[in-house]
């Protein structure tokens, strides 16, 4: 864990966010008044189970959601502009320059026929980091910068001549290369063997430091993100229940959520013979009559309160919750 | 890629021979008596059997196999019985008729199909979706024998625009010097401005007609390629790194959404040669399939035989083509081999 810098200037300030997918079985109501912020210099680990809307708060920012989702309340703000309110062409201007993502699958995201060193090169020329004839080199350069052995080589290969690290390394590299000052990591190291996944997040964590990016790193692993970064936001089926600091959070989870969460993973406090699982599973997004809580079908502790809106209770420094009647 | 050719090559011998070997049979059981018919109506059994002599007709069907064979590897595809001529040299004056028209054809269709399958994808549910949803049924409902037929009587009969269906070139021009054997290259290589809209015009409507019909499976396979490249994740990295639209829909998109596209591309053509056959028929189109058809309707099997061979070597020809711009577009093809 690194130390919280001194001073916090939030990097990216997201609000209020609500995203809504319209499809043929009805309008999804994927994200619910999303809140959190991630400082200049800082990593915040979004976490939760496969489904809660990881993804797409992250795709929301980038504004690259699929034609069918509609952001349809809240603001992003970043580098003094509300992203979410910006033109398409305005965005694209911003998104690989100062804004970047890797993805999870870094064999299908990139490009099976085009020469990673040419991928690389494409985004440098796209933003002005390198000439058309400049490019190779600077590609080579990046490669080298994330520690892929023999860079002239391996630029003129393509991503299925490459190992899933490999590629995953080539990812970063394409989102690094016009050194962006918010970097966002959608379950970068999912699908990688273990060691992969330590180098992988290592990798990550000492190039944003270098550059004082601020980072995301979207994870459903707690022992990961307890790991790596200085916050952790827990979200559950579209709403942010609790956000963090990681000590805090480990020490002492305040909404059920997490701490069924945390007692569903192995570290330090619980063995994996101890792990609980969570009961029930998420809620049908689709349903019209959506409790305001959308954990209190699942949670032991509801109350007949849990009807009414959610609160935002800051029970710490940087500690806040969603919850009438938290632990 | 060299290599990978070569094994294709290779694998495509065994169907030559296949093909030579059942044309030859196939022709042999067609109804019908070429020395009858060659001899005419009121010829006397004797000059039958003569003319059967003459043509090895009357020897049994190994050895004349044999001989066959024999020809073959000399190039000799034997002698038209209606005209005299050598086969050889009958097919390879028609062969850039035929060839004209089919290519024309096809890079019309091409021209129209791609970009809009392309825009059709990108624009998806706007009005140019539902463009080539039309296009495409239409195309896939119209047999090109009747959009032939129709045309040529709608832009000829009915309103004059376009010159009658008689062949490349109206008669009262000349040929433009031969160099290629296309019409439009020749004319337009000797600055034979006359010969050039003479044979654009007399190309158009078979053309036409069937660039339509190549249309639709190339529109639809071009759209569906696309639509599904453009929901993968590599389009949405390329999106997320601010590369521009035409990057990602051209350079990123298109290229590999190409792919089904060239498979569809190779068969189009080979339905083409086949569609040949009825417009040339419909155009009198002086061009190979015409000559089959003749040939056919006559019992004169080296036409009919050297006709076949002729197209199994372009489906070979039709299948390297395809193979090798595989090749040339996807890398894994390439470096599999
Ligand atoms: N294109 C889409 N159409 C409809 N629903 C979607 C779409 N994309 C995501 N969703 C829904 O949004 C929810 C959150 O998805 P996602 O953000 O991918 O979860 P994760 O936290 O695992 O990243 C899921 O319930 C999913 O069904
Ligand atoms: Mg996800």
């Amino acid at each position: 864990m690194t130390a919280v810098p001194a001073l916090s200037v939030p990097a990216l300030s997201v609000e209020d966010l609500s995203v809504e997918f319209r499809t043929r079985s009805g309008v999804v109501k994927v994200l619910e008044h999303v809140c959190f912020s991630v400082d200049k210099g800082e990593t915040v680990a979004l976490v939760g189970e496969s489904g809660s809307g990881k993804s797409v708060t992250a795709f929301a920012v980038m504004g690259i959601l699929d034609a069918a989702g509609k952001v349809t309340s809240g603001r992003a703000m970043f580098g003094g502009a509300d992203l979410l309110a910006l033109s398409e062409h305005d965005l694209a201007e911003q998104r690989g320059r100062e804004l970047s993502m890797i993805f999870q699958n870094p064999r299908t995201a990139l490009n099976p026929i085009r020469r990673v060193g040419r991928q690389i090169a494409d985004v440098l020329v796209r933003h002005g980091g390198a000439t058309r004839n400049d490019a190779p080199r600077a590609a080579i350069e990046m490669l080298k910068k994330v520690r892929i052995p023999d860079p002239e080589r391996r630029a003129e290969a393509y991503p299925f001549e490459l190992s899933g690290g490999m590629c995953q390394r080539i990812m970063i590299a394409i989102a690094l290369a016009c050194r962006p000052a918010l970097l966002i990591a959608d379950e970068p190291t999912t699908g990688l063997d273990v060691t992969t996944q330590a180098v992988i997040m290592d990798l990550i964590g000492e190039l944003a430091g270098e550059a004082g990016m601020a980072t995301i790193f979207i994870t459903h692993d707690l022992a990961l993100a307890a790991e790596y970064c200085d916050r952790i936001v827990v979200m559950h089926a579209g709403h942010i229940v609790e956000a963090a600091p990681g000590r805090d959070l480990f020490a002492y989870a305040r909404h059920p959520y997490s701490a069924k969460l945390l007692a569903a993973t192995p570290g330090e406090t619980v063995s994996l013979e101890q792990m609980a699982s969570i009961p029930g599973g998420l809620p049908d997004l689709r349903r019209a009559d959506l409790p305001a809580c959308r954990y209190s079908g699942r949670c032991e502790r509801r109350l007949d309160q849990c009807a009414q809106p959610l609160p935002q209770r800051t029970v710490g420094e940087r500690h806040v919750i969603a919850c009438w009647n938290p632990l | 890629m060299l290599n990978l050719l070569l094994s294709r090559l290779a694998t495509a011998i065994p169907s030559i021979v296949g093909v030579v070997i059942v044309t030859f049979i196939l022709t042999r059981m067609l109804p019908g008596d070429p020395a009858a018919y060659f001899a005419g109506l009121a010829a006397s059994p004797q000059a039958i059997a003569e003319i059967r002599t003459k043509l090895g007709l009357d020897k049994p069907l190994p050895e004349q196999f044999v001989a066959y064979i024999g020809d073959l590897l000399h190039g000799n595809l034997g002698n038209s019985l209606s005209t005299g001529q050598p086969v050889v040299t009958e097919i390879a004056t028609r062969l850039p008729a035929s060839a004209e028209l089919t290519l024309f054809a096809l890079i019309l269709a091409v021209a129209i199909a791609i970009p809009l399958g392309v825009l059709a994808a990108v624009k998806q549910g706007t009005w140019i979706d539902h463009t080539c949803r039309i296009v495409t049924t239409a195309g896939v409902s119209l047999p090109v024998f009747f959009t032939g037929l129709l045309f040529a009587y709608v832009f000829y009969y009915l309103l004059q625009w376009a010159p009658a269906p008689t062949g490349r070139l109206d008669v009262f021009l000349s040929a433009p010097t031969h160099i290629t054997g296309f019409y439009l290259i020749d004319s337009a290589l000797t600055g034979n401005l006359e010969a050039f809209w003479g044979a654009l015009s007399q190309l158009a409507l078979p053309a036409i007609s069937m660039a339509i019909f190549s249309l639709a499976p190339l529109a639809r396979m071009t759209r569906g390629s696309m639509l599904a490249v453009l929901g993968s994740d590599f389009i949405r990295t390329a999106r997320a790194s601010g590369l521009s639209p035409r990057t990602v829909v051209f350079t990123y998109a298109f290229r590999n959404a190409v792919l089904p596209v060239i498979t569809t591309l190779g068969m189009v053509f080979s339905f083409l040669l086949g569609a040949n056959v009825l417009i040339e028929t419909v155009f009198a189109w002086p061009g190979i399939g015409l000559y089959a058809v003749n040939a056919l309707i006559t019992s004169d099997y080296a036409p009919v035989q050297g006709f076949v061979l002729t197209m199994a070597v372009l489906y070979v020809v039709l299948n390297l083509t395809i193979d090798f711009l595989y090749g040339l577009v996807d890398p894994r093809v390439r470096l599999d081999s």
